[in-house]
């Protein structure tokens, strides 16, 4: 996606907002030495490193996305809880699968999210992509009804993922 | 320190060691590497989480400023831990390393490792 003109000064808008954060963050401070440091760098840095810049979607529901991470936070605690009992339990009962899903999703960034919750939730981690990207492989620790874990899959991650990207 | 803050900051502490713990034990017990992914990716983030918020709540407390910097760790932590997991889980596909024969669908592990489309592998077969 092309720079938007008018944004000569902050090619990277949101990474500028991110690295003022990530930077006070890091310094745990709200000095004002620091906070002019801060804003210093949120320019300077994305300024030198927009020609790195590669082409994805932009966010096109923020709230939508700040509610999906907070789905995706719950939804990492009760994963541990479910990993933990079956790690514990007895291993000749685990019945471990791999299964593909079919990605509706197509931008890097769209794939690149949806793997990275699959990996982090329920029992689950991503393993490939097919070469076409239309695939993804997932390596299941418990897989029970294969149907069921590809919908809740597309239900619960992959749909919202693809409202709040458009593609 | 007020008792109270003691007793959140251990319970906090206890959990997070107890998750870690679990995350251990998964790692030596678990049977194949494909499954092994499993507990050091799930068990641990909460383990971790367990102990940063017992840190921010001990330090907050300590320095009297809101000590929020265990959040980045936590912020590197969720976007480290799936694509590491995801470059083991590779590693194992194209070293071709057993999964457990019970495993099901391992036609697919033949296709992943290829990057093919599911079907395909199927049928070269049945031709």
């Amino acid at each position: 996606m092309a720079t938007p003109t008018g944004f000569k000064f902050f090619p990277m808008p949101i990474h500028s907002v991110l690295l003022f954060v990530v930077w006070l963050l890091m310094n745990n401070t709200l000095a004002a030495g620091h906070i002019f440091l801060a804003l210093i760098l949120s320019i300077t840095i994305p300024w030198l490193l927009a020609g790195l810049q590669s082409a994805h979607p932009p966010i096109r529901k923020p709230w939508l996305a700040v509610r999906y991470s907070l789905m995706v936070i719950m939804d990492i605690v009760t994963a541990n809880f479910e990993v933990a009992l079956k790690v514990i339990g007895p291993m000749a009962k685990l019945q471990p699968g791999f299964i593909a899903v079919y990605l509706d999703i197509s931008s890097d960034l769209g794939i690149t999210l949806l793997a990275s919750t699959v990996s982090l939730t329920p029992g689950t981690v991503s393993a490939e992509v097919s070469e076409d990207k239309k695939w993804l492989y997932i390596h299941a620790l418990h897989l029970e009804n294969e149907q069921a874990l590809i919908d809740s899959i597309k239900q619960r991650y992959e749909k919202p993922l693809l409202e709040i990207l458009g593609c | 320190m007020p008792f109270w803050l003691e007793l959140i900051v251990s319970v906090f502490l206890l959990v997070g060691g107890v998750f870690l713990l679990v995350g251990s034990i998964g790692l030596a017990r678990l049977p194949d590497i494909y499954t092994r992914l499993h507990a050091p990716t799930k068990a641990t983030t909460l383990g971790l989480a367990g102990l940063l918020i017992a840190s921010m709540l001990l330090f907050s407390w300590q320095n009297s400023t809101l000590s929020i910097h265990e959040l980045l760790i936590a912020l590197f932590l969720f976007i480290t831990a799936p694509v590491s997991a995801n470059m083991i889980a590779k590693t194992a596909l194209h070293h071709r390393l057993p999964a457990l024969e019970r495993t099901q669908n391992q036609d697919l592990a033949a296709a992943a490792r290829e990057r093919l489309t599911p079907d395909a592998p199927k049928k070269k077969g049945k031709k």
